[in-house]
């Protein structure tokens, strides 16, 4: 080593932090296209941070200021429509890469011990980007923004005896209004952005901790060679450096098309309703969620019962935090595990099917496949015990599944 | 493993790894580079801030002697109309030789105002009422004898005591360098107003 290294290493923990999460971090070399989630939010939390930062710069958050403000971003700033579009698509995006990074994790029984709590880690992370996306809709303060937060927000009055006091809390007042963007702000650039942030180093400490998943669901710690590192590993540096590098390339392709030739995704990423400003008075002709939300949404308005209908999907929401309790196969991954397997593919169907649902009008002609949605849904979890535990399972191997390429 | 081939430190494989490590990191270098562009340049001034920088002052009620302020681009515009009295002091502090800089060689002035009144039409002086010291604001001083026994009128800044004539020209003795600075503008006398476009730019202000 250098005359600078050795000095530096003598002081600074970087370098025996490189060697325990990069160089000699060895993770399974069967990893397959679903284990590029991981790396690429890390990566969009990088893009929403510079983007949204560059966002704050001109944004105005009050009542009369903020529409204009954004839409001055849009016509007037340098670039600005690159910056807001990168922002704005950069969420559904973030979303996508979420649900395949948490598909990858229900499929190969990455949730099961040692690894539960990295999955209950993981998940607080989705509830938190869930309301991180929450408060940034509302900041632009258009007609989308106004009745989306109105609605939201007027969940919190369904909580028992403190319901109305925690919506007034929440809302700076009886409705949505200034008051309502200056908080919204704080929360959306300083405080829940600092949570994920911090939750996702978290999530990587404990994941380096147990050591990662395979599509197998082998341990390959259990299978060490002679100079005591897992035959079926390869250390993260620089395979995997290298090929999330080659990753990152690819994924912004995907990015760039999309922000380029299509911004608004067919009115999917940005929907329409966000290009006319508030207006409290006027409430939306059509009220859908984000595609992202779409799915617990549809299983609220499935039950014609307000408070039946927020406890469903409270109960929808915070269901897959016990999942690592509720597998009670000795074996981790779904490749050996058929009627659990397509149990999950049921449920991945399910959910793109309640997604589009909950964007149709609230018509009668959906209540039935909403309904059986969100009996699908639930049934999963509820199942899923005793499936687990009675299903035919083969034996995984004692070596990763793997083709040299 | 990836250890094997270090022995022989030119071997193919070493080789080709520094080539494709270079050409990544240059690649990289070079993409991270162009996405920075749009990222430095939306800070840069906005249309609608552009938009702001030009001001329209309305002469009309401006009556001899007085002065006005306005704003230009978040800075103060001082207008002055002044009197044949005042303009014949432009000579007496000249003949005096008080003046720091009374050719106005500094080019603190466009070159229409290259002159002694400092302006396009002598009776109308348009300046920036900036101290070139520190930034204050100077009052405005016309009246003979008021600052000290021998002043003729012009500014007085409050901060540290700089003087200029009703040119904006500096006094020596004061510890502000230059005159005051002048902005571009146009006058109308038929429409009655002045319009300050932009900075000249090598003026300093303060």
């Amino acid at each position: 080593m250098s005359g600078f290294a050795k000095w530096f290493a003598k002081r600074s923990p970087l370098p025996e932090m490189w060697r325990e999460h990069m160089a000699e971090y060895y993770a399974p070399k069967n990893f397959n296209i679903f284990y590029y989630a991981g790396s690429l939010l890390l990566l969009m939390l990088v893009f929403q941070f510079v983007s949204g930062f560059l966002i704050l710069v001109h944004y105005v958050p009050t009542a009369g200021g903020a529409y204009d403000s954004v839409f001055g971003i849009m016509y007037d700033v340098d670039y600005g429509w690159l910056i807001q579009y990168a922002h704005v698509d950069g969420v559904s995006l973030i979303f996508l890469l979420l649900y395949m990074h948490m598909a990858r994790g229900m499929l190969y029984g990455s949730y099961r011990a040692p690894r539960e709590l990295v999955w209950v880690i993981g998940y607080i992370i989705y509830l938190a980007f869930m309301a991180e996306a929450f408060f940034g809709y509302i900041l632009p303060y258009s007609n989308l923004s106004y009745w989306a937060g109105t609605v939201i927000t007027s969940l919190f009055k369904s909580i028992p005896w403190i319901g109305g006091w925690v919506t007034t809390l929440v809302r700076g007042g009886t409705g949505i209004s200034g008051d309502t963007l200056g908080r919204f702000m704080a929360l959306h650039v300083a405080l829940v952005f600092l949570v994920i942030v911090a939750l996702v180093v978290i999530h990587i400490l404990y994941l380096h901790k147990v050591g990662s998943n395979n599509p197998d669901g082998i341990e390959i710690k259990e299978n060490k060679g002679p100079d005591g590192h897992p035959i079926d590993g390869i250390p993260f540096h620089p395979y995997y450096s290298v090929k999330d590098l080659f990753g990152f390339g690819v994924w912004l392709f995907i990015f760039a098309a999309i922000i380029f030739y299509n911004p608004t995704f067919f009115h999917i990423f940005l929907e329409r309703t966000m290009s006319t400003p508030a207006n409290a008075l006027k409430s939306l002709p059509d009220v859908t969620p984000p595609w992202y939300l779409s799915p617990f949404y549809a299983m609220l308005r499935s039950i014609p019962n307000k408070n039946g209908g927020i406890i469903l999907m409270c109960v929808a929401v915070l269901f897959p935090f016990i999942l690592p309790w509720l597998d009670r196969n000795p074996v981790k991954s779904t490749r050996f595990r058929l009627v659990t397997r397509i149990m999950l593919l049921v449920f991945f169907a399910n959910f793109i099917m309640l997604a589009y649902l909950g964007e149709q009008p609230p018509l009668p002609q959906f209540f039935l496949p909403e309904r059986l949605g969100a009996a699908i849904y639930v049934g999963f979890f509820v199942l899923l015990p005793f499936v687990s535990k009675m299903e035919p399972t083969r034996t995984p191997p004692k070596r990763v599944h793997y083709h040299a390429h | 493993m990836s250890d094997d081939s270090r022995a022989d430190d030119q071997s193919p494989d070493v080789t080709r790894r520094r080539f494709l490590t270079a050409l990544v990191s240059a690649s990289g270098a070079a993409v991270a580079g162009v996405m920075a562009v749009p990222l430095v340049t939306s800070l840069y001034p906005t249309a609608a801030a552009q938009a702001l920088a030009t001001t329209t002052i309305d002469l009309t009620p401006i009556e001899p002697g007085m002065q006005m302020v306005a704003l230009w681009q978040e800075k103060p515009i001082v207008v002055v109309n002044r009197t044949k009295e005042m303009l014949a002091t432009l000579d007496e502090v000249e003949k005096k030789g008080i003046l720091r800089d009374p050719d106005c060689n500094v080019p603190q002035q466009p070159p229409y105002c290259k002159n002694k009144y400092r302006s396009r039409v002598p009776e109308w002086f348009v300046g920036i009422k900036i101290c070139n010291h520190l930034c204050c604001i100077p009052h405005y001083r016309p009246k003979k004898g008021s600052v000290a026994p021998w002043w003729l009128g012009g500014f007085h800044c409050p901060c540290h005591g700089s003087m200029y004539d009703l040119s904006a020209r500096v006094i020596k003795g004061s510890p502000a360098p230059h005159n005051m600075a002048i902005a571009e503008y146009d006058i109308d006398l038929h429409k009655m107003q002045v319009v300050v476009t932009k900075m000249y730019p090598k003026a300093h202000l303060c």
